[in-house]
């Protein structure tokens, strides 16, 4: 417990160190743009193929586990939309974020600290936490949500498609139930959390990164560490912004 | 000048520097040698802020380094290059943005003025027109000469070197301490290079510091390291067979 207290406490200090003043704020443009590209662009392809499988597969599952005369086929489209919306499109995309994009941070910040690159910065007189960390957060936290509505889209198009190719259910009842009692502040409860969620993934896979000591086999377990603690917190905080949001 | 006083260092209850005092000297190249373990990279790491000692300070000529708060060695810090023993070039930015990262946050320079110094400081190592190579194109060699670039292009007042010809060939090794002195004695810098090579030493080594267990064990010249009575000092310098032998006067 002793130890759980001293880790973040050495996480608020360096969330500290990167929330300082920038050196140069041209120089960390140039890098957040940089970093929108390599976290954010790169994650895009993988994002729209699980979400078009997922929309797909819960249509199916609806229409299997809904087929009642009493319950009006439309529903099978607003319940694929609120899912993707609701839950699939922040949380568990954050989680599958936190794989890609928490380990490659992690890897990434824990071998130039092996390799004395970290060292090399501070030696120049920068401050290595803000010049390494503060892009990746400030990228994340502007790029996942777009990817939030991209898998939101690419999703629903993923039910609408299952349903046109099976005959499962008529396809204009689907698109009746994706505008059925639609609220614009459930994508605005996503898109918050999933800003959460992104600095959630970057900002403890940075600080596992960070501090990796040792050889490549350290850096390895710091990426695994990055990702089971970021996908702890990201549920935790599912269950707080939920009941803090939504209720 | 850069002085250690009285420089004590522990990791985990095991002392690494014990008591360490010297003085390294404005415009010569200081060695800092010992056998592998004895401490004599954290005694590097200590006197550039890295480490932090247990007891005991750092001065930089009259301030004292060690008192001062981080705002405050920021300041010191750009007039400090460093050549890490692996280059610590970072790997995803080419040479050219490798060594102008200090220009782009410390200076007010336009792009054609940074870019002008970068080819200086290329030129002056040997590398012109590796400017868009990236570090995993480069020669071990190589590497070495652009973190020299890079270590310099502030024109730093204190230049730190951790084994810079490791892992190198010995004419390459000679290449890159002649470059250090070289650049040492062309801008009056302080230059502290941390090695166990002895060719380093016979080639360039001015003031030398033997580092032993964590002791300062012996310092003085090159000329004085040759006829030291310190049976630790000659079991490190004539290690080799060969050394043995040409001190006994066989070669």
């Amino acid at each position: 417990m002793l130890k759980l207290f001293e880790q973040i406490g050495r996480y608020v200090l360096l969330m500290g160190k990167v929330f300082s003043k920038p050196e140069k704020l041209g120089i960390y443009r140039r890098r957040i743009l940089f970093e929108m590209d390599a976290l954010g662009m790169n994650s895009i392809g993988l994002t729209a193929i699980i979400s078009i499988f997922i929309g797909a597969v819960i249509t199916l599952q609806m229409s299997i586990n809904l087929e009642s005369p009493f319950i009006p086929q439309y529903l099978i489209g607003y319940a694929t939309r609120e899912t993707m919306i609701l839950e699939f499109s922040s949380t568990v995309v954050a989680l599958i974020l936190a794989g890609k994009v928490g380990s490659t941070i992690a890897s990434e910040i824990g071998t130039m600290r092996i390799t004395e690159q970290i060292d090399a910065l501070e030696i120049m007189g920068i401050n290595s936490a803000s010049y390494l960390i503060l892009p990746k957060v400030v990228a994340t936290v502007f790029f996942f949500p777009f990817l939030t509505i991209l898998s939101i889209l690419i999703g629903v198009i993923g039910g609408y498609m299952i349903s046109v190719f099976t005959g499962i259910m008529i396809p204009d009842d689907y698109v009746e139930g994706l505008f059925y009692c639609f609220r614009t502040y459930s994508i605005i409860y996503s898109l918050i959390k999933m800003a959460f969620f992104a600095f959630i993934i970057t900002s403890i896979s940075a600080f596992c990164g960070y501090y990796a000591a040792g050889n490549s086999l350290e850096v390895g377990k710091a990426s695994t560490r990055a990702v089971v603690i970021s996908s702890i917190v990201i549920m935790l905080f599912n269950l707080i912004l939920t009941q803090i949001l939504l209720i | 000048m850069i002085k250690a006083d009285h420089l004590i260092k522990s990791f985990d209850g095991r002392t690494v520097l014990k008591d360490v005092s010297t003085t390294f000297e404005t415009g010569k190249t200081n060695l800092i040698i010992g056998k592998s373990g004895s401490g004599k990279t954290v005694l590097l790491k200590s006197l550039v802020g890295l480490h932090e000692p247990d007891s005991g300070s750092v001065w930089y000529d009259d301030v004292n380094f060690s008192a001062l708060g981080f705002t405050e060695r920021k300041a010191i810090r750009k007039d400090i290059g460093m050549i890490f023993q692996g280059g610590a070039l970072l790997d995803s930015s080419t040479v050219e943005e490798n060594i102008k990262l200090p220009l782009d946050l410390f200076t007010e320079q336009s792009e054609a003025e940074k870019l002008e110094r970068v080819n200086f400081c290329l030129k002056r190592v040997n590398l012109e027109n590796a400017n868009r190579l990236f570090p995993s194109e480069l020669s071990g060699g190589m590497i070495k000469r652009v973190a020299i670039a890079r270590a310099i292009v502030l024109n730093p007042r204190y230049l730190f070197c951790d084994e810079p010809n490791s892992g190198l060939d010995p004419q390459t090794s000679i290449v890159i301490d002649n470059l250090i002195h070289e650049i040492t004695k062309e801008y009056n810098i302080t230059t502290i290079i941390n090695t166990h090579d002895m060719n380093s030493v016979m080639e360039i080594g001015e003031k030398i510091v033997f580092i032993y267990e964590g002791n300062k064990w012996w310092e003085g010249t090159k000329e004085e390291i040759l006829h030291a009575d310190n049976k630790e000092l000659a079991d490190f310098v004539f290690a080799s067979a060969m050394a043995k032998r040409a001190r006994k006067g066989v070669l």
